[in-house]
């Protein structure tokens, strides 16, 4: 059936046409649609979870592969430094049936913390990866990445980029889904208990093996060259190679070199493609990767061949690429004009900026504002995390001191505490995130004695990557129902002896617990709780007594709702985005805001 | 046929139901479409862009600067951003009422979109159209999307035709706000059929 797909999507479809058996997978911009497509898509026997983290997905779908089934983790490109644990170890390792990791990398960053490249990680871990260029080609590449992997043994990695991921394209996948069956675990210690004489042995046989691979991927379809006869080339891959055809389309006076398997990187197919250029322009986003391959094989054999790129600065390093930038370099590297005419937009009036702001009513905004009024006139510091409640950076909270990655703000406000004294450090953490890389950090603060806030931002879901379900819903991927992991529970466990639970819409309640926690020793911990705004009913409207607004403007200073306007002077609420939460009514100094209840 | 589409607003307008049913109207004409959205952190309140390409010439899924046959604006400052996608010679169909940032009640600029329109109107081809008026008789700014797809189809800048993006419409659009939603996009179909004439 043809079917027009995101380009996960197309990687979902594809997978379940490889037959996988399991997946797993942490939410990820741009990653988290591939297992929602599985979830969404009619199959039998398939086990699909969304993992507490990557390094749990990866070793969970490590064992199902050595069991001989086929196996896909998902996961963005900073959730590959999270399972790079178990990744280098079942490198060394191996699997019986296909495993397939899926690390979407993200080029501008558009919304990671890193512009790294997943390609390395092959070249670090040895193993292969691949590389597509467009969502049809996903589809198809996803299931080679299978059979490479069961052929050699070996986890294979995957890695689109977010224009990959976030097309849409048609794809003509079957209707009907089926895991390729499997034998179950054999026991057998000398190949799956990982000791140092084992990694000897095998990492030999992987270095092997890994020119085999670079053998078959010189043969591969994926990689090609058209207009061998030009003297001047562009090497690319991933979306670069969509953006190169697209420039050079209709011309034959410029080679075009695609390489979609960067590692074991494709030595014979190189030299040959390379064959009588004398200018190479390398096109490829993050890392100079594919440069860097082509300096080796001139060097090794003696290429005459000018190699420009990002080693050279030829080329940005930074950012990511568009149709725009490869007519620039064209023009730049080999003065050919590609682009046609623009507007001239020099003249255009200052446009208003949109930065991307909590929603209104969002719960976020209250538990921040609550722990800013407490803390007013005190020295504290304030560890943010990765999620949502990243924008309470913004003005006019300013909430967020630090944010370094998933879990850290745990851990680092206990760095804060012990070099900063009469500092009161808190941590504020999501409740997905809490489970995801949190919890080991509370262990670590009442182990080594921290004195902390620790403030739970609970809304129950993973808001920020599209609302998937986490241990604390009760809800998993299987649409299985189970008894929630507490928070509080884990906590109590832990050994934290000052739990306060809130409602972060309660202001004056909230102030009160952190006022109370702020001053005791040792580890405490605010268990704010209040669903997000995006998968509840609003609770009503708020409305602003025109009469009795004395236009003072504290309601918009304080707390920078969207749903807050200035209408004639005084404070007005935008109906269409209130949802009633009553913060603003809370704050109000002459009491003119009032609540509707539905 | 090779036709660039960009469409763009601010998160929450319905730019992305709008793309959705542009593309799949373009397929069901039997053309080869590629698409592109906005997702993530930028839907929040932020500019938002869709990016749809008909016909086989298309490679990458997003339309180069100076590329687009079309500018389906909802707004008008979004209009101006993304005008330098539009192909010279191209035609702007623009809401003309603004949006004003989160960040105005804070800093007011007292932007209000006039001067945006104004820049339009010297930069290209333009089709105005104002979102509040448009919308009344439907009680609801919710339904501009289909408006705007009514306003660009009736024109005829959108190149597609009205019984593919009406059958679309039924497939992408809940049964129980498809009359209503059938019935806006017919009424921006006719004031489009008048502008063009």
């Amino acid at each position: 059936m043809k079917q027009y797909v995101m380009g996960n999507g197309a990687i979902a479809l594809g997978a379940l046409a490889a037959g996988v058996g399991l997946v797993a997978g942490y939410p990820g911009t741009p990653s988290s649609e591939i297992i929602e497509t599985i979830a969404k898509t009619p199959h039998e026997g398939v086990h699909l979870e969304w993992s507490v983290n990557e390094k749990a997905a990866l070793e969970v779908a490590a064992a199902a592969a050595y069991s001989g089934a086929r196996a896909l983790v998902t996961m963005k490109q900073m959730g590959l430094n999270v399972a790079s644990d178990p990744l280098m170890s079942v490198a060394y390792i191996g699997v019986r049936g296909g495993l397939v990791i899926v690390s979407a990398d993200d080029p501008g960053p558009i919304s990671s913390q890193t512009e790294q490249d997943t390609r390395r990680f092959a070249d670090f871990c040895r193993i292969p990866v691949f590389d597509p260029s467009s969502p049809e080609e996903a589809y198809e590449m996803i299931q080679e990445a299978f059979e490479v992997s069961e052929r050699y043994g070996t986890p294979v990695l995957f890695r689109p980029t977010t224009r990959v991921c976030h097309a849409y394209a048609s794809v003509t996948a079957p209707d009907h889904f089926q895991p390729k069956p499997w034998d179950g675990f054999e026991k057998d210690s000398s190949r799956w208990v990982i000791f140092p004489r084992l990694s000897y042995a095998n990492h030999g046989k992987m270095e092997e093996r890994n020119r085999q691979i670079a053998r078959d991927f010189s043969a591969s379809r994926f990689n090609r060259t058209e207009h061998p006869q030009a003297v001047r080339a562009v090497l690319t891959s991933g979306v670069s190679y969509a953006y190169a055809r697209e420039c050079l389309k209709g011309r034959e006076d410029i080679r075009l070199i695609r390489i979609a398997t960067a590692f074991p990187f494709p030595e014979d197919f190189a030299l040959k493609a390379l064959e009588g250029a004398e200018e190479v322009l390398c096109l490829e986003e993050l890392s100079p990767w594919l440069e860097e391959q082509v300096l080796k094989l001139a060097g090794k054999h003696h290429l005459n061949l000018r190699i420009r790129g990002k080693l050279d600065g030829s080329v940005p390093h930074n950012g990511e690429n568009s149709a725009n930038l490869t007519a620039r370099l064209l023009r730049e590297v080999f003065g050919v004009e590609t682009a046609g005419g623009q507007t001239d937009l020099s003249d255009a009036p200052p446009l208003p900026v949109r930065p991307p702001v909590l929603c209104a009513g969002c719960p976020h905004r209250a538990s921040f504002y609550a722990v800013k009024q407490a803390m007013k006139g005190r020295k504290a510091f304030f560890c943010g995390d990765i999620g949502c409640y990243t924008l309470g950076n913004a003005m006019p909270l300013d909430m967020v001191d630090t944010c370094l990655c998933m879990g850290a703000g745990i851990t680092m406000a206990q760095g804060l505490n012990h070099v900063n004294e009469g500092a009161v450090c808190f941590a504020f953490t999501g409740d997905s995130t809490f489970f995801a890389s949190g919890m080991t950090g509370v262990v670590n603060a009442v182990t080594n004695e921290a004195d902390l806030v620790l403030c739970v931002l609970d809304n129950s879901t993973t808001a920020m990557t599209g609302h998937q379900p986490h241990p604390g819903t009760g809800r998993n991927m299987m649409n299985h129902t189970f008894t929630p992991v507490s928070i509080r529970k884990v906590l109590e466990g832990i050994g934290v002896r000052k739990i306060v639970t809130v409602n972060p819409l309660h202001l004056e309640e909230s102030i009160r617990a952190v006022r109370e926690c702020a001053d005791l020793p040792g580890v405490k911990a605010i268990l704010f709780e209040s669903p997000c705004v995006a998968i509840t009913r609003p609770e009503g409207k708020c409305a602003v007594r025109a009469d009795q607004c004395t236009g003072c403007r504290k309601c918009i200073r304080e707390i920078g709702c969207p749903a807050l306007i200035t209408s004639r002077g005084k404070a007005a609420i935008d109906r269409n985005l209130c949802t009633g939460c009553g913060l603003c009514a809370q704050i109000c100094p002459v009491g003119a805001i009032g609540g509707e209840k539905r | 046929m090779n036709r660039d589409i960009l469409i763009c607003g601010v998160g929450g307008q319905g730019t992305v139901l709008a793309s959705k049913i542009i593309a799949a109207a373009a397929m069901e004409e039997g053309w080869t479409v590629h698409s592109a959205e906005t997702i993530g952190m930028a839907q929040r309140g932020g500019s938002v862009t869709s990016h749809v390409r008909i016909g086989e010439e298309a490679f990458s899924p997003l339309i180069p600067r100076g590329g687009a046959d079309l500018l389906l604006a909802f707004e008008p400052a979004e209009a101006v951003r993304n005008l330098v996608y539009l192909k010279p010679g191209g035609t702007a169909v623009v809401n003309t009422q603004a949006v004003r940032p989160v960040t105005e009640s804070l800093k007011p600029t007292g932007y209000d979109g006039a001067q945006m329109t104004e820049y339009l109107k010297q930069k290209c081809a333009c089709l105005f159209v104002d979102g509040e008026a448009v919308c009344k008789p439907f009680g609801s700014a919710k339904f501009f999307n289909i408006i705007l797809l009514g306003i660009a189809a009736g024109s005829g800048h959108l190149g597609l035709k009205r019984g593919s993006v009406l059958h679309q419409m039924s497939l992408n659009i809940p049964e129980r706000f498809l009359e209503i939603n059938r019935q806006a996009f017919e009424a921006g179909f006719a004031l489009g059929e008048k502008e063009s004439r």
